[in-house]
């Protein structure tokens, strides 16, 4: 589903991404793990097409098609979903609104049939109770005034309305205490599906223990510096991340 | 004053043609008296320059320097189905004018309110005398204010509105003025009185149309008197061809606890100058200024506030937003004048402008003037561009560039619609202003 091949990524002239290799199947769930400064929400956002990031080297394959020639638009409509660590708030547009929009361009981009307020409420309904979100919520503006747990709540809801094929979630346990932790992730876990692929990037382990992932990916210093499954994580969250950080010298140096 | 005055010559003639062809209403030699009065004035301050602190970001030469005509009589053949996208369900009463002329036959009373009265100012000031001269060019100042004097000395018709004690008015009253130009540019000078008797409420819409595109000079003026207790909504929108130079002025002479409310939306003229102006005379008024102007190509859009507190323990309330794009300019210039007597005034001003192009311009200024010491004045105003944030945000989810900055500037116009009351004015505003907005979207809103 998505490969990322030698990706190097630059903002004003400092390198972020030196150099990142990563291939996630249908199916899989990934997490990218990292001390801060390490580049991951960096990757979260080229991914989702941030264009104040400039690609210097490397290729990403979307399904196939060249992700990083797509406008943030085009990635949304060909299936890919980032859930934002900082959700902006827009004030003057209510969610549900904004919501059918989205939905209906990503529908019509795939030639589907939009959906009128009819059919698109009843929708929205069930996801709201999915993820435990009052119904007075549709029409508050979005984001506008909302806690932080709030807002990460709904980028989980747009996820569950946007059925996104790749779904990006960066940072999303941060600010959350552990009710909206494990409503988050129950929320991502009744997503899980065959043909669908989840990323989830993150500081701390304890997201992982609700979203169990199949691998996890340790990114030091604009570069995976060691992968492997679930148990990874746990490693990490007892030895912390010096310990990669430590073996990646000592592996540089043996090379 | 040479520059400023060389069309004297034409307005001179102009005001002899107007006193001998008068209408009947000029017999009158209380209202003569004021006309003559006014006229002098205006022959002496003469169009304002850019010298002029109140005028700094706004040159009136162009209308300085073009010899605008009075309207011959007839109604240039406006016909009712010219009027049938103005009309609205559920007013009190639509009152139409053609090139500031009065059209009965297009115009619809009032029906079944007693004591209402919603009718053709020139007519009233023969009918109703009593109710009008109390009040008529009492509040606006035409000693002082050029235009306000242009208007005075020309006005020929215009709407009498009379709110009586007690009445509670539910529907809108609509005045409806439509532009139609001809070979020659015309000018019009629209002149209303609204007044609403003590624990009256009422809503009353200004619409500013051109049915035709062509060059005109519109010099508006409204004195709103808002009686003790009143409740009081109105509303302004110029949408007049980019060819119109537009000035008006709403004067709102505001009693004890009266709450009234401005709503001015600008989306047409070449040059417009909207000059609102209350006068908080009674204690614990309150007042609510609202705005929105939308300029592209090289629309200049010139919002002056003047807010006086008079009398203690009134709000007032700015809120003024702009959206520029093209070589459009925005002013915003809000005064608020704090009178010695006016202890616990709450005064409050906030300005957010969008530049949607480089070569769009926006000049934003406070001016607080406080003579008393126990106050609250606060003022604010940005200037700046589209969110990049929120832009990414709603691309992010599928939207492409030219709906995201849809929505975002509909978010940014919604503020201005969420402060006016809900019913059928806020719904008309709210199509009007998304049809206007670069890249329109069409919310029929799922809320």
């Amino acid at each position: 589903m998505l490969e990322i091949k030698n990706l190097h990524v630059k903002v004003e002239n400092h390198e972020i991404l030196k150099g990142v290799n990563l291939k996630v199947n249908a199916g899989e769930v990934h997490s990218i793990m990292g001390p801060n400064g390490s580049g991951k929400s960096t990757l979260a956002q080229v991914l989702a097409r941030r264009e104040t990031f400039q690609v210097t080297q490397g290729e990403v394959l979307f399904n196939g098609k060249d992700l990083l020639a797509m406008k943030p638009e085009e990635a949304a409509c060909e299936g890919l979903f980032m859930a934002f660590q900082y959700p902006v708030e827009i004030s003057g547009i209510s969610n549900a609104y904004f919501l059918r929009a989205a939905l209906n361009a990503i529908r019509k981009y795939r030639g589907q049939e939009e959906m009128d307020a009819m059919d698109f409420l009843p929708f929205y309904k069930e996801k709201m109770k999915l993820l435990d979100v009052d119904e007075r919520f549709m029409t508050r503006s979005v984001n506008e005034g909302s806690s932080g747990g709030e807002k990460k709540r709904n980028e989980i809801l747009q996820m569950a309305l946007l059925e996104p094929k790749l779904a990006i979630l960066d940072e999303t346990d941060s600010g959350l205490d552990i009710d909206a932790l494990r409503i988050v992730a129950n929320g991502v876990n009744a997503m899980r599906s065959p043909d669908r692929a989840t990323i989830v990037v993150t500081h701390y382990q304890r997201l992982l223990n609700y979203i169990v992932p199949d691998f996890v990916h340790v990114l030091v210093d604009g570069r995976i510096a060691k992968s492997g499954g679930k148990e990874l994580a746990l490693a990490l969250e007892e030895k912390g991340y010096a310990w990669v950080e430590a073996e990646g010298h000592t592996a540089a140096v043996a090379v | 004053m040479i520059t400023t005055m060389q069309q004297l010559p034409s307005y001179l003639q102009a005001f002899e043609h107007s006193q001998k062809q008068a209408p009947a209403h000029n017999q009158e030699a209380w209202l003569r008296g004021v006309r003559e009065d006014a006229f002098t004035r205006f022959c002496q301050l003469g169009f304002p320059t850019v010298h002029e602190e109140d005028w700094r970001f706004t040159n009136v030469a162009p209308i300085a320097q073009s010899t605008f005509q009075l309207p011959e009589r007839g109604f240039n053949g406006v016909a009712d189905h010219d009027v049938a996208p103005y009309r609205l369900a559920g007013l009190a009463a639509q009152l139409v004018y053609v090139n500031g002329r009065y059209a009965p036959g297009l115009s619809r009373l009032p029906l079944g309110h007693k004591g209402l009265k919603v009718a053709s100012l020139a007519e009233a000031i023969l009918k109703e005398r009593e109710k009008v001269e109390p009040h008529f060019a009492r509040y606006a100042d035409y000693r002082q204010e050029a235009f306000t004097a242009l208007n005075t000395a020309f006005f020929e018709d215009g709407a009498f509105v009379f709110i009586p004690r007690g009445m509670v008015l539910q529907e809108p009253i609509y005045l409806l003025y439509l532009n139609v130009s001809s070979e020659t540019p015309l000018m019009a000078h629209p002149r209303n009185l609204i007044v609403a008797e003590e624990d009256s409420q009422a809503t009353v819409l200004e619409d500013y149309v051109s049915l035709r595109p062509g060059v005109s000079f519109s010099n508006v003026v409204t004195e709103m008197v808002a009686g003790e207790h009143t409740v009081l909504h109105h509303y302004r929108i110029e949408r007049e061809d980019t060819q119109v130079f537009h000035v008006s002025t709403l004067r709102i002479q505001q009693g004890r606890s009266a709450s009234v409310s401005s709503h001015s939306v600008l989306l047409g003229g070449a040059l417009v100058r909207n000059n609102v102006h209350p006068v908080l005379a009674g204690e614990g008024g309150e007042c609510l200024i609202n705005g929105l102007f939308i300029g592209n190509g090289r629309q200049h859009m010139d919002n002056y506030m003047k807010v006086e507190h008079a009398s203690a323990r009134c709000d007032s309330r700015q809120f003024y937003n702009g959206i520029l794009d093209g070589k459009s300019r925005g002013v915003f210039h809000g005064r608020i004048i704090v009178r010695k007597d006016a202890q616990k005034t709450d005064a409050k001003q906030t300005n957010r402008n969008l530049l949607l192009s480089d070569e769009a311009q926006m000049d934003t200024k406070p001016q607080l003037e406080i003579h008393a010491d126990d106050v609250k004045c606060t003022h604010g105003a940005t200037i700046g561009q589209i969110d990049e944030e929120a832009f990414f945000y709603l691309r992010s989810r599928g939207l492409d560039e030219a709906s995201a900055q849809g929505l975002l500037l509909f978010a940014f116009a919604s503020e201005c619609l969420e402060r006016m009351k809900p019913g059928s004015i806020r719904s008309y505003l709210e199509r009007i202003i998304t049809q206007a907005l670069p890249q329109a979207m069409h919310p029929e809103a799922v809320r």
